[in-house]
């Protein structure tokens, strides 16, 4: 019996994240993206003859940053190196990095890994660096006798982030990236934006032999531009490593080149045509040395992480598992969740955060989300979103009229009981108001109130929604509910 | 003393008192240059009469209203062709960079423009500083003023030939190995390496980014100190300058003459005695001319009249200097020339036949020999496989010579031997031996592996009338020492401010 052989696969991802500094890592350039070319440029990002990089201290103050949040061991010393390459968006010929003296390194990011249930599972982080971003390179007709050079974000600050090799499935990667990317974004370091660049993967995977505990040939994968890539082009790759071992062939050492758009990964240079970077110490730049209070003071200044506030989220104001996961998704939702339930009950009673969770991942993040927003441009203040709960709660508005006037709020700016009023939403609850209405709805509709005489219950149901909708929703559904019933059985 | 080779500080003491003005001076400095450039060609670009001579009435005027900005406000110089100017190419002696015009000028050249000198053109040099004779220029050799069949030294070769023949009293050099002192022993004049990180390198080309450093080069040593207290200092934009207080020199000088007897014999005497002055015994090698041994001799007899002490000292891997320097210098050389392909600016060769074509082509056609031997040495230093064998080995020599010198400077103030191991030599010599040319700079290169100043001063003329230069080493950041030390040596010695026979009629 000749069962195919079932292969395990090996991954380690290589991230570059672009650190949020309002100037380049080695001059005073903006870094803003998609300014027109070469326009953000000085002697110093250009390469010119004679020109010397100067450290940003915003970018040491970042990439520490995330080292901490990744808990990574920050070097009291590393050394800035040159990573020596001809190629023609590299203005210098060389692009400073580190090499062998990092920033940072040995941390890690938990995972919750495939199974049922999940079982969480620890990612260790093997470095962390700094260096400069290259520019870029257009070729406007292919094959084209012509290429075009746009070195606006020659010298912006990145930071490597490289895993150990310890993931083992696509999903697994995905998860490591997304949750990589979320920290990245809470400690405000990176914005993750992956369709402009400042977040880019690239991968390395190798397969083996379940089980075999020594690694297969591996091949690196550029350019997995989100993490949906990142998924597909790790499949793909997998299972084309497998079926080649599986039909007895070798997989040759080489860098490939992800195609969103057809899905399929192209060769790019094989091992022989491997660069000799000729790294070392960047003469221009004296060793990075951090002492401990520089590192204490930007400690002190972290925020929460995304982990301990879903744990907060879920110990102390008793969220159940799913919605700490949604509400602490980004920072920015995570804060206005959190204020909107200070605003809504100081006590933060469990039953109350759970009722404003309810209402941020619904009704809030829909109007977000139909917008195509983020929850910074969304114009509900969570103080006037806990006002709008009050209003419920009194029994002033009904359910369905609040979430109207939320529309409202958002589009005008209005006050929660300006909004109401403004849109006659106020909730009627006096009997003699209502009456007169239910009494219409049963006069004009004989034939549902006969259905219901003989028996059938559905019916009331339409009816009540006929008072309601007479009443623009306005009328209070136990008020209403009762009259009907009253009514009816006259 | 003919108005040609006045120093500097006799130029400032002129148009301070009236006598002359900015523009005389700027007009007979062109008039110089229109002369003689063409046996010497110190020069590489040469200002504009006109706008040269509005810069200097500009100067007349603001001193005119007493607003002179420094006191070498109106003085002409010559800046070496590797730093970079808005108002001239800067090509580094290369056709790669052939017609470069820099949008932006170095630090030196903006502290020059504010003290008010005048910048009247670029000297020549050896190729992106390679070289010790200028014969590696891809524009020609520069000549030597003391014998039009001799190299200047280099690479700054084109500044100290300027300064010798007269054509300016003061130029900026830059020093990797010796660049600026082994050339001014070879012309006769005076040239200082400060120590690493003295003087900002912002807008200098880069050669050995760890070892580059700008130098004055002038006719006394006076004008040295003045010249290198209008460049010195900390730099925002180089991060490799250094946070340490920075003298006024020339004050100083001015100060230890009048403490002394009032004659500069009597300033010479108080500075050298009691000055502890170590000779190393490394520095007696094979190859090391009798003339220029003698001259050395002499020179420490001079000291020991005056009071000094002099003691020889022991700097073991000195021997391993020229090894190191060549794996060090060139390895970042390597580095530092690949922007160079032909994308950006300068030359630009093979355009159409694809990108790789188009950088070895490039490459090929705009690099001399010598840059290219250098390029490759420190690629290969620089190898996967190769690099602890020898970038990291040099690297590690590196730190023991410089604590080879820290011990020496525990038990000597300076330290002090030839510049060069012989005058200059003839054109064509040792172009076919590079390795003889090498040897050329065996004193000054582990100046610049240690860091340390470093200043050459002339000592005595050769039996055959060919300049021989005494070197003088210091502390880190120990220049004012070494300045006071190297303006009494040049008093006894009486050789500073000798002029070249052949420019010595013209010179009225």
């Amino acid at each position: 019996m000749s069962a195919a052989p079932r292969y395990e696969a090996v991954i380690g991802l290589e991230v570059h994240a672009q650190l949020l500094t309002r100037t380049k890592i080695f001059c005073g350039c903006s870094t803003r993206f998609g300014a027109p070319p070469n326009t953000q440029v000085c002697p110093v990002c250009l390469g010119l003859p004679g020109a010397l990089p100067v450290l940003n201290e915003g970018a040491v103050r970042l990439a520490v940053r995330a080292a901490l949040a990744l808990d990574l061991s920050i070097a009291p010393r590393s050394v800035f190196a040159r990573k020596n390459y001809f190629y023609p968006d590299l203005p210098k010929g060389y692009q400073i990095s580190q090499y062998d003296e990092p920033v940072a390194r040995n941390g890690s990011i938990g995972v919750s890994s495939e199974g049922d249930p999940p079982a969480p599972r620890t990612i260790r982080i093997h470095r962390l660096h700094l260096e400069e971003d290259a520019g870029k390179s257009f070729h406007p007709d292919a094959g084209g006798a012509e290429s075009m050079i746009d070195l606006n974000r020659c010298g912006v600050p990145l930071i490597e982030i490289v895993s150990e090799p310890d993931l083992r499935t696509p999903r697994e990667a995905a998860e490591y990236l997304a949750s990589l990317k979320e920290i990245l974004e809470y400690t405000e370091v990176c914005d993750g934006n992956m369709e402009e660049g400042s977040l880019r993967c690239d991968v390395n995977i190798s397969v083996r032999p379940a089980g075999a505990s020594k690694l297969g040939v591996k091949t690196e994968i550029k350019n997995l531009n989100s993490i949906k890539s990142v998924v597909a082009g790790l499949a793909a790759e997998i299972e084309r490593q497998s079926k080649l071992l599986a039909g007895g062939g070798r997989v040759v050492q080489e860098t490939l080149l992800w195609d969103a758009k057809r899905e399929v990964a192209v060769a790019m240079r094989s091992k022989e045509e491997a660069h000799d970077y000729r790294y070392f110490p960047e003469p221009d730049l004296h060793p990075l040395v951090l002492s401990d209070s520089f590192i204490e003071e930007i400690r002190r200044s972290m925020p929460e992480l995304p982990a301990a506030r879903r744990a907060r989220f879920e110990a102390t104001l008793g969220l159940p598992p799913a919605d700490a996961r949604v509400l602490s998704g980004s920072r920015a939702l995570a804060d206005y969740f959190e204020r909107a339930v200070g605003a809504y009950d100081p006590a933060r009673a469990p039953g109350a955060a759970k009722r404003v969770a309810n209402w941020v991942q619904g009704e809030v993040l829909r109007l977000v989300k139909d917008g195509n927003r983020e929850i910074d441009s969304f114009r509900v203040a969570p103080g006037a979103l806990a006002d709008l709960l009050r209003l419920l709660d009194a029994g002033e508005i009904s359910n369905l009229a609040a979430k109207d006037v939320l529309a409202e709020m958002d589009r005008s700016g209005m006050t929660a009981r300006e909004a109401m009023e403004a849109g006659g939403h106020r909730q009627i609850s006096d009997e003699g108001v209502l009456r007169e209405t239910v009494r219409r709805v049963v006069a004009e509709n004989p034939d549902p109130v006969a259905q219901f005489r003989a028996g059938k219950e559905k019916t009331f149901a339409f009816l009540l929604g006929q008072v309601m909708k007479a009443t623009r929703g306005s009328a209070n559904p136990a008020v209403a509910t009762a009259l009907l019933r009253e009514e009816i059985a006259k | 003393m003919s108005g040609a080779f006045r120093t500097a500080r006799e130029m400032a003491d002129d148009l301070r008192a009236g006598r002359t003005d900015s523009e005389t001076i700027v007009s007979e400095s062109l008039d110089r240059i229109a002369r003689h450039d063409g046996a010497l060609h110190a020069c590489l670009s040469v200002a504009d009469r006109g706008a040269a001579l509005e810069a200097a009435r500009r100067q007349d005027r603001v001193r005119a209203e007493g607003r002179a900005p420094s006191p070498l406000a109106g003085v002409p110089i010559l800046v070496k062709d590797n730093i970079s100017t808005r108002a001239f190419p800067t090509t580094c002696g290369s056709r790669i960079l052939a017609g470069y015009r820099p949008p932006y000028d170095a630090h030196v050249v903006e502290r020059l423009e504010s003290a008010g000198l005048v910048l009247l053109g670029k000297t020549n040099m050896d190729e992106f500083a390679m070289g010790s004779s200028t014969e590696n220029s891809a524009f020609g050799p520069s000549r030597n003023p003391w014998d039009l069949d001799r190299v200047p030294g280099g690479s700054s070769g084109g500044s100290t030939a300027a300064v010798a023949g007269g054509l300016v009293p003061l130029a900026l050099g830059s020093d990797t190995g010796g660049s600026v002192r082994q050339p001014a022993s070879f012309c006769g004049v005076a040239g200082l390496k400060p120590t690493y990180g003295r003087v900002s390198r912002y807008g200098l080309v880069a050669f050995g980014s760890s070892l580059d450093q700008i130098g004055p080069i002038a006719r006394s040593v006076e004008d040295v100190a003045l010249l290198l207290d209008v460049i010195g200092g900390r730099d925002p934009r180089d991060a490799t300058t250094a946070e340490v207080e920075m003298p006024r020199h020339a004050e100083r000088l001015r100060g230890g003459g009048a403490r002394g007897a009032g004659s500069a014999a009597g300033a010479a005497g108080d500075t050298l005695r009691g000055l502890r002055i170590g000779l190393p015994r490394e520095f007696v090698v094979d190859g090391l001319d009798a003339e220029v041994a003698d001259a050395v001799a002499r020179a420490l007899d001079r000291a020991r009249e005056a009071g000094a002490e002099v003691r020889d000292v022991s700097l073991p891997r000195v021997a391993h200097g020229i090894a190191t320097y060549y794996i060090v210098a060139t390895a970042e050389a390597s580095s530092n020339l690949a922007r160079y392909d032909g994308v950006k600016y300068g030359l630009r060769a093979g355009g159409t036949d694809g990108l790789r074509a188009m950088y070895h082509a490039t490459r090929r056609e705009g690099f001399g020999a010598e840059v290219k031997r250098r390029i490759l040495l420190g690629t290969f230093a620089l190898s996967s496989g190769y690099y602890d064998a020898y970038y990291a080995k040099a690297q590690a020599v590196r730190e023991l010579l410089r604590r080879d010198f820290a011990r020496a400077f525990e038990e000597v103030d300076l330290i002090v031997g030839p510049t060069a191991p012989t005058p200059a030599f003839r054109l064509g010599e040792k172009t076919d031996d590079p390795l003889t040319m090498y040897l050329s700079d065996i004193y000054t290169l582990p100046a610049n592996l240690a860091e340390l100043p470093g200043i050459s001063i002339p000592a005595a003329l050769s039996r055959s009338g060919l300049p021989i230069g005494l070197q003088i080493l210091a502390r880190p950041f120990d220049e004012a020492r070494m300045l006071a030390a190297a303006h009494a040596f040049e008093s006894r010695l009486g050789a500073a401010g000798a002029i070249p026979p052949r420019f010595a009629e013209s010179a009225a």
